[in-house]
C-alpha cells in the first residue's frame, strides 16, 4: 500500500499527505490508490506541488499498523522520526 | 546600442542556422548552429566569413555552450553569438560574459527582468569575453 | 584579530549581492515563479539541499580557517535558525540539518557580516577550496598555502564559464610534502614546491576522486609557476568543462574523463588549452598576490623557549594525542577532538562553538582551523598556556585525547541525517569508539573512516580501515574495506569480503585489530601490517 510524502517548501519540515492536506505526524497519512486520477496518487501529487502546497513529493510503500500506516523502509520511518541518534529532536521528540 | 534580447547594432541575421555538418560543406553559408557536443575549434578557419552562430542550451544544466562561447570570441569571432534553448533568467549575466550577444530562450524572459539580472554583479573576480576589469585589475589600478 | 584574509570593498559588495540574488530567487520559488527543478540548481550554489528531515545548510570554511568572531557567528546561526548545533564536515564546512527556507537568506546576511558565505558549497561548479589545517604553522611546508587557495578562491567564484560543470569539483591547495588534506582525492590537487632555483610554484595532480569510483590523481604538470595559478587551472577546467562526460551522472567526474583520456593524452590537451590561454593574460599580477600574502603573514609571536610541564598524567595523555608541533618555537598547534567517545563525529553545540571561539580568542592569537578528519585546531597556542587550555576543554567536554587515534572516527551522516544514505554511519561510529577507546594507545595511528553509501563522505576508500554502508534487501549492512590512506602514503582501501550487520561489523573491526597486535613488527601501524602482510591473513581471521 502507498501513502504520499514531501517536505513544506517553506520550512522543509517532512509531511504526509492526510486525505485532505498534509500532516507532519505519519499515523495520519492516508491510504492512496496508483493513478493519473485526481483522488490517486500521481494526481492529488501533481495539483499539490503545482499549487505549492508541498514540494518534492513522492510515494512511499507503507503498511498498516496499530497508530496508523508504518512506513516499510527505514529511510522513511527515520524521515518520519527524526534522527535515531538525536531522540530528542524531530517529531520523535514531540511525544 | 540595442538592448534585451539583442545587444548589437547590425542587422539581424536572416539566413537559417545551418548544422555544423551541412556548413562545412557549403562555402556559402554564413549562420551555423552548434549543439553542446560539437568541437566549436572546428569553426575557427571560417570564422571570417559567418554572420550568426547559435549555440544550443537543450538543457540550462549542460553548459558546455559557455565554453563554446569564450573560444570562439577568445579566436576573433565578432558576428552574433545567439544563446538559443533552455535559457533562463538566472544563467544570463554568465552567458552574457561569455561572449554570447543576442538570446533566443525558449521560455520569454520580460526585458527588464533581464536587465536587471546582467546588472546584478557590481564586479567580476575573472577577466572575461567582454573585457571587463575583473577586481584584481581594479584593486591595483 | 587572525592572521586570514580579510575583504575589501570589492569582496564585501560580492558577497552582499550574491545575497540579494538569492533573496530574490528565494521569493521567486516561494512565489511559484521558479519551479522546483529550475531552484535546485540556484539552491545548491547556495548550500542549501533538501535533505531527510529539512533543508541542510553547508556554509563554507574557505581553507578551514576561522576567527573567533567568525565561530561565535556559526554558534549564533545554530541557536537562531536551528536546532542549537552544527556538523563539521570533512571538506572542513559546516552543516546546518533543520534550516528553512524561508530564512535561509537571513542567514546568509548575517554570515555576510563576518566575511562569510555558502557560495558554491553544493552544485556542479568549483566548492569551497580546503588545505591543510596547520597552514602556516606547519614545519615542513615551504609557505603557507592558503593565500593561493584564497586566490583560486575569488578565481572560482561565480565564473562564468565554470557554474555548469558536468559535475562537481573540489580543490585542495597544499604546501608540504606530508598531506593533511587528502589532496591527491581531489579533483584537482595542488602541492606549492620550489623549483631547483627557489622559486615558488605548484605541482598540479588531477583526476582524483571518492565516490563509486575512487581514483588517486596522477601528476599533471611538475611546476606551474606561481603567476599562472589561474591560467593553468582555467586550461584544466576548460578541458573538463568541454569533454567531461554527460551522459550519466556517475561518470562525469573530472577522474573518468582522466581516466578514460589516459593521463597523457589528458596532460596533452591542457597544456594546448594553457599555451593558448598565455596571450589572454587571465592571472593577477604579482602585485594581487602579494597583497594577499601579506593577510598571512605570520602573528607577532613572542620570544620563546621549546619545553612544557607534563607531570599531571591526564594532561600528557592529551598532550601526547592531541598536541603539534610549531614551526616557531614555544608554540604549539592543539587539536580539539570532535570526538568524544560514544558521540557523534563533528557535531559541535552552540556552546561549544562560542568556548571554542573563547578559547581561540584569549589562546590561539584569535584563530581555529577546522580539519578534514571533522576536528578543530588552535594553530597558535603558547607551549606554556597548553595546560590551562586542556583544563578549560575538559571542563567543556572537548579534551577527548584521541586526535589519529582508533576513536577518531571520521563518518558521514549517513541515514539519520542523508536522504541519499544506505544506511547509518554514526551508530556504527559510536559503538566502534566504545569498543575500541580502551585500547586505541595501544594501537596507535589508526584512521577508520565510515560513509553511509557509495558517496563516500565519509572518505571510507581513504581509510585505514574503512566501512562503507550498504542496503541489503531493505537491512542496513556494512562493508569492511582495508589499508586506504589519504595522507602522502596516499592509497585505496581494499573491500574484505561479504558485509556485517551492526554488530557484525563493530566485531569485526575489532577482529582485524586484534590481528595486528599479533602480528605487528617494531613501529608499524596498522596500515604498515596491512601491507606487509596483504588481505589473506586478514580474511582469514575475518572470514575462516
Ligand atoms: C548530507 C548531505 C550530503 C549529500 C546529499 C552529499 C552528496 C554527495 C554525493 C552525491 C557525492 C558523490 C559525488 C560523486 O561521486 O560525483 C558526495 C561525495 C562527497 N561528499 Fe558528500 N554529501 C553530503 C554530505 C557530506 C558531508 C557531511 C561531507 C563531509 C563529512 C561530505 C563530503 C563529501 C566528500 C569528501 C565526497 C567525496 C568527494 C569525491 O567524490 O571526490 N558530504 N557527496
Ligand atoms: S556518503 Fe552517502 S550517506 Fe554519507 S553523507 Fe554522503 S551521500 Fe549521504
Amino acid at each position: 500500500m502507498i501513502i504520499l510524502t514531501g517536505n513544506d517548501l517553506e520550512t522543509g519540515d517532512v509531511v504526509w499527505w492526510t486525505g485532505s492536506g498534509w500532516s507532519r505526524r505519519v499515523a495520519d497519512a492516508a491510504f492512496v490508490e496508483p493513478g493519473e486520477g485526481p483522488e490517486q496518487a500521481a494526481g492529488i501529487m501533481h495539483r499539490e506541488m503545482t499549487s505549492r502546497a508541498v514540494n518534492g513529493a513522492y510515494e512511499v510503500d507503507a503498511e498498516d499498523g496499530e497508530q496508523g500506516p508504518v512506513p516499510s523502509h527505514i529511510k522513511e520511518r527515520m524521515r518520519a522520526a527524526g534522527p535515531s541518534v538525536r531522540p530528542d529532536l524531530g517529531v520523535q521528540a514531540e511525544g | 546600442m540595442a538592448d534585451w534580447p539583442r545587444y548589437r547594432d547590425d542587422a539581424p541575421v536572416n539566413e537559417p542556422a545551418v548544422t555544423l555538418e551541412a556548413f562545412l560543406e557549403q562555402p556559402e553559408a554564413v549562420a551555423v548552429r552548434i549543439e553542446p557536443g560539437a568541437d566549436v575549434r572546428e569553426l575557427v578557419p571560417h570564422l571570417a566569413r559567418l554572420k550568426l552562430i547559435e549555440v544550443g542550451f537543450p538543457a540550462f544544466k549542460d553548459g558546455r555552450g559557455y565554453s563554446a562561447a569564450r573560444i570562439l570570441r577568445e579566436e576573433g569571432y565578432q558576428g552574433e553569438l545567439r544563446a538559443e534553448g533552455d535559457v533562463l533568467l538566472d544563467q544570463l549575466g554568465f552567458m552574457r560574459r561569455c561572449g554570447f550577444d543576442s538570446f533566443a530562450p525558449a521560455e520569454p524572459i520580460e526585458a527588464a527582468k533581464a536587465e536587471a539580472a546582467m546588472d546584478r554583479w557590481p564586479h567580476h573576480y575573472q577577466k572575461d569575453a567582454v573585457g571587463t576589469v575583473p577586481v584584481w585589475a581594479k584593486r591595483h589600478g | 584579530m587572525a592572521t586570514m584574509y580579510q575583504y575589501d570593498q570589492y569582496d564585501q559588495q560580492m558577497v552582499d549581492a550574491r545575497v540579494a540574488e538569492f533573496r530574490d530567487q528565494v521569493d521567486r520559488r516561494l512565489s511559484g515563479e521558479l519551479t522546483e527543478e529550475q531552484f535546485t540548481p540556484l539552491r545548491l550554489m547556495n548550500g542549501l539541499y533538501l535533505q531527510l528531515h529539512a533543508y541542510m545548510l553547508r556554509v563554507a570554511v574557505p581553507y578551514g580557517t576561522l576567527s573567533s568572531q567568525q565561530m561565535r557567528m556559526l554558534a549564533e546561526i545554530a541557536r537562531k535558525y536551528d536546532k542549537g548545533y552544527g556538523h563539521f564536515t570533512t571538506r572542513q564546512n559546516i552543516q546546518y540539518n533543520w534550516i528553512q527556507l524561508k530564512d535561509a537568506p537571513d542567514i546568509l546576511d548575517d554570515l555576510a557580516t563576518v566575511e562569510m558565505h555558502a557560495i558554491q558549497t553544493s552544485g556542479n561548479c568549483i566548492r569551497n577550496i580546503s588545505s591543510d589545517q596547520y597552514a602556516g604553522v606547519a614545519a615542513d611546508e615551504v609557505c603557507d598555502p592558503r593565500p593561493y587557495a584564497e586566490l583560486l578562491r575569488q578565481w572560482s567564484s561565480f565564473h562564468p564559464e565554470f557554474s555548469f560543470l558536468p559535475r562537481k569539483f573540489k580543490i585542495a591547495v597544499i604546501a608540504s610534502p606530508g598531506d593533511r588534506a587528502a589532496m591527491r582525492l581531489h579533483d584537482i590537487g595542488i602541492e606549492m614546491v620550489r623549483s631547483e632555483a627557489g622559486e615558488l610554484g605548484a605541482k598540479f595532480f588531477a583526476g582524483g576522486g571518492m565516490g563509486r569510483t575512487p581514483m588517486i590523481a596522477p601528476c599533471v604538470r611538475e611546476f606551474v609557476p606561481v603567476d599562472e595559478l589561474v591560467s593553468y587551472s582555467e586550461a584544466i577546467l576548460r578541458v573538463y568543462n568541454r569533454w567531461g562526460r554527460r551522459d550519466n551522472k556517475y561518470k562525469a567526474r573530472i577522474k573518468i574523463l582522466v581516466h578514460e583520456t589516459g593521463a597523457d593524452e589528458f596532460r596533452r590537451q591542457v597544456e594546448e588549452e594553457y599555451e593558448r590561454m598565455q596571450p589572454l593574460d587571465l592571472d593577477p599580477p604579482r602585485a594581487e598576490l602579494e597583497r594577499i600574502e601579506a593577510f598571512f603573514a605570520p602573528p607577532a609571536y613572542e620570544r620563546l623557549e621549546d619545553g612544557y610541564d607534563t607531570d599531571d598524567p591526564d594532561f600528557r595523555l592529551w598532550a601526547q594525542a592531541n598536541v603539534t608541533a610549531h614551526k616557531v618555537p614555544g608554540y604549539a598547534a592543539a587539536a580539539i577532538s570532535l570526538k568524544p567517545v560514544g558521540g557523534i563525529p563533528g557535531d559541535a553545540s552552540a556552546e561549544q562553538m562560542d568556548i571554542v571561539a573563547d578559547l581561540a580568542q584569549r589562546y590561539s592569537l584569535d584563530e581555529v582551523r577546522v580539519t578534514h578528519a571533522q576536528n578543530l585546531i588552535l594553530p597558535n597556542v603558547k607551549q606554556a598556556d597548553l595546560h590551562a587550555l586542556w583544563q578549560e576543554l575538559e571542563a567543556a567536554g572537548l579534551g577527548t585525547p584521541n586526535l589519529d587515534l582508533a576513536s577518531d572516527i571520521i563518518a558521514c551522516p549517513g541515514l539519520d541525517y542523508c536522504s541519499l544514505a544506505n544506511a547509518r554511519s554514526i551508530p556504527v561510529a559510536q559503538k566502534l569508539s566504545q569498543r575500541l577507546s580502551g585500547r586505541e594507545r595501544d594501537l596507535g595511528e589508526l584512521k577508520i573512516k565510515i560513509s553511509g553509501c557509495i558517496n563516500a563522505c565519509g572518505h571510507h576508500h581513504a581509510g585505514h580501515i574503512g566501512i562503507l554502508g550498504v542496503d541489503r534487501k531493505g537491512v542496513e549492512n556494512y562493508q569492511l574495506l582495508l589499508g586506504g590512506s589519504g595522507a602522502e602514503d596516499v592509497s585505496l582501501a581494499k573491500i574484505t569480503g561479504p558485509g556485517f550487520d551492526e554488530d557484525g561489523v563493530v566485531d569485526a573491526v575489532e577482529t582485524v585489530t586484534n590481528l595486528y597486535l599479533e602480528q605487528r613488527e617494531e613501529g608499524e601501524r596498522f596500515v604498515d601490517t596491512y601491507r606487509r602482510l596483504g588481505m589473506a591473513p586478514f580474511k582469514e581471521a575475518l572470514y575462516g
